[in-house]
């Protein structure tokens, strides 16, 4: 995928050698390469390819197949779209997925930190949007009151 | 009150300047009015009909006297002069330029002020009632566990992005006031026989189109799982809740879509990944952030003022703003006071000049501990008065305007800014409000009717809480003209209700008489010193139609 960040040890990059490549459509006739399947798609096509969830499908359904699974990407089809984060943030701390989490969709600048927090470590930006300028959204702020999938600790248990 | 640490103070100032950032970036055409509004939502900023407009917490209805002096600089220097207070203890400012808001958040931040997550579909401003820590028939002080609650939800990142708007209320004492039957969750704290502190959860509640009571789904919470219990509520809504239609998107829909058993077992599931894990609160945490509402030092005075009673038995209309106005303390000597924001054509319900605010801000230091208080009705209250003071502040009060006897009566309308500000009203609430006052300035008529809660919304999101007004008035648009709709028996408290409709709309040159004839129908009916209220319970609906309607036909035909 272009425009794509990355973290990598808690330092974020752009990545310009992306080799997955995201089938919207379940009906698409499947290019060459990797690939990055609707869940419906993925599950008759498991090996080899990622998977994406939309919001309406459950990650519970992941479970079985977290194992053998390369990435898992989750689908904001609208930065308002709230669903990713739980989503996320039960593949990390419920299903234990410590592969990579990638957000994809209408994934923007404004909301990079917060998906951090939920436990995405990448970041398909928006292709209309400058991945430069995106990666000074990661950082977000320096208190986090409560707790997060990066940090499980709320606040009151760090003082 | 609560002091901010160094955390609290980091978070304010950063924030400050990551908006500051936002609203450049949107100004120069880098963000689209798409992608900044839910980031100016989260951030107190509207854009209504003439201006944007900001909307500023206020935490459990608690300002410093420095903070709204705050208040009044920024409402003379970015504002025409004065601010209003909503329902939902906050501070909306109507004339603000964009460009000035970073200026405006830097100098709340300078105060232990904010904005953050005013607006949005976001966990909003965490409310108490407005005599929390001094209402005498206060069980617990509920603030402690609402600022743990307060910081727990800010910025939390899970939730900045849920179906709709999510309101909590916490209350601790025999009446309800901080209408916990009416948020999308309502928090009850009490303690049991073994002194333990516990929480009834009520879920579902909310006015809006689908006003709907809330239902409980816990009794008996241990207080530590506040935050573990909150979140499965909220990550089971996140999951589930409506987004097709922003009008099925709030909580009270997926409960009642699911049934209140099946919402419950879903959170109990939850919640039993989530209890007995960090999430749960500490003793040292409740403490830490307890004793930032430690009594203030009162003095040791006598319960009765001889020179307090001289003057109310020689001056009436003293006496009158005593018996309306004043509240019982749970500390000898003390009173807690309430100031009107409601003196009739003067000005609209909550809204207060920069003076007033400073003159308020002042008599918090002279006659109390520098407190003040903002409660939902929309007045302002300084909770720690020595009955010996009463007289002083009565008359300075009333020179600021602000000391019209009328909390609880007719006149002390709870209203929106309606269709004079909002962008989203069909129907104006101001000139309803004024024009009703005008109806009933007779101060004694008043006192003779006692308790009549009158609520005005312009329209149906109801932040003029209309359901629970014994009166209730409602704007709707019929054909792109402005009309009010009546319902009768909403109530607020332990016995929250709902009011119902009483029969087709008026305009607005109806209103008054029509009020005029449900409170003729009301003293024609009651029964020595019964409350409006009762008397309906009693006779129901039908004797006040009567009055309203064939006359009213009549007359516009």
């Amino acid at each position: 995928m272009n425009n794509l960040l990355r973290l990598e040890e808690g330092v974020a990059r752009i990545v310009a050698d992306d080799p997955w490549l995201l089938v919207r459509s379940p009906e698409d006739e499947l290019p060459a390469g990797s690939l990055i399947l609707p869940l419906n798609r993925w599950l008759q096509n498991p090996f080899g390819h990622a998977v994406w969830l939309g919001p309406d499908d459950e990650v519970e359904s992941l479970k079985p197949w977290l194992p053998i699974l390369p990435l898992i990407a989750l689908d904001f089809p609208s930065f308002r779209d709230g669903r990713g984060y739980s989503q996320a943030y039960l593949l990390r701390t419920r299903l234990g997925w410590t592969g990579e989490l990638r957000a994809v969709g209408d994934v923007l600048r404004d909301q990079l930190s917060h998906m951090r927090q939920c436990g995405f470590d990448s970041f398909a930006v928006r292709e209309d949007k400058s991945a430069e300028d995106a990666l000074k959204g990661l950082a977000g702020m320096s208190v986090l009151y409560g707790r997060s999938a990066i940090e499980p600790r709320p606040l009151f248990r760090r003082r | 009150m609560y002091q901010y640490d160094d955390y609290d103070r980091a978070l304010v100032f950063e924030r400050v300047a990551q908006f500051r950032d936002q609203v450049e970036r949107f100004m120069a055409g880098e963000l689209s009015e798409e992608e900044f509004l839910p980031l100016r939502l989260q951030n107190g900023l509207y854009l209504q009909k003439h201006a944007y407009m900001l909307r500023v917490a206020i935490p459990y209805g608690t300002l410093s006297a420095t903070q709204l002096r705050t208040l009044a600089s920024i409402a003379r220097d970015y504002d025409r002069g004065y601010g209003h207070f909503t329902t939902r203890q906050n501070m909306q400012f109507n004339w603000i330029e964009l460009a000035q808001v970073p200026d405006i958040l830097e100098r709340l931040a300078e105060v232990e002020m904010h904005a953050i997550q005013t607006s949005g579909n976001c966990v909003r401003n965490i409310t108490t009632e407005a005599f929390a820590g001094v209402a005498a028939d206060e069980l617990l002080d509920p603030r402690p566990l609402a600022e743990i609650l307060r910081q727990w939800s800010t910025i939390n990142p899970e939730f900045l992005y849920l179906p709709r708007k999510f309101k909590i209320a916490i209350c601790s004492a025999e009446q309800d006031r901080a209408a916990i039957m009416m948020h999308d969750i309502g928090l009850y704290l009490y303690r049991d026989d073994d002194g333990q502190m516990l929480l009834r959860v009520i879920v579902g509640g909310g006015l809006g189109r689908t006003p709907i009571l809330g239902l409980q789904i816990r009794e008996g919470l241990p207080w530590q799982h506040l935050l573990s219990y909150v979140e499965a509520v909220l990550r089971v809504y996140n999951r589930y809740g409506r987004r097709d239609n922003k009008y099925k998107a709030r909580i009270k829909i997926l409960v009642k879509a699911l049934g209140i058993e099946t919402f419950a077992k879903e959170v109990e599931e939850e919640w039993q990944h989530l209890m007995d894990g960090p999430a749960q609160l500490t003793e040292a945490e409740y403490e830490r952030v307890a004793s930032a509402f430690v009594p203030p030092d009162y003095r040791s005075l006598p319960d009765v003022d001889l020179a307090f009673g001289t003057r109310m038995a020689d001056n009436p209309a003293f006496a009158r703003w005593v018996s309306r106005n004043v509240q019982p303390h749970k500390v000898a000597g003390y009173t807690s006071v309430v100031l009107s924001t409601k003196p009739g054509i003067a000005s609209p319900p909550g809204d207060v000049t920069d003076a007033q605010m400073t003159a308020v801000a002042e008599w918090s230091e002279r006659f109390g501990f520098g407190e003040i208080r903002i409660a939902h009705e929309q007045n302002i209250v300084l909770p720690d008065v020595p009955k010996a003071d009463l007289y002083a502040l009565w008359c300075l009060a009333n020179e600021q305007g602000l000391g019209c006897a009328n909390i609880g009566l007719l006149t002390d309308i709870i209203a929106c800014p309606g269709g004079d500000f909002c962008a989203l009203a069909n129907a104006k609430s101001i000139p309803i409000t004024h024009a009703i006052q005008a109806r009933f300035e007779d101060l004694d008529y008043l006192h003779d009717l006692g308790d009549i809660s009158l609520n005005i919304s312009g329209c149906m999101n109801a932040c003029g809480h209309h359901h629970i007004g014994n009166i209730g008035i409602l704007g709707v648009d019929k054909n792109g003209s402005e009309w009010y709709q009546i319902t009768l028996g909403g109530s607020q408290g332990k016995n929250s209700a709902l009011g119902k409709v009483i029969g087709p709309s008026f305009s607005a040159a109806e209103v008054p008489e029509v009020i005029e004839r449900i409170v003729h129908t009301f003293v024609s009916y009651r029964e020595s010193e019964e409350l409006f209220v009762d008397t309906l319970q009693r006779i129901g609906l039908v004797p006040f139609k009567e009055q309203v309607y064939p006359k009213v036909l009549e007359e516009s035909a």
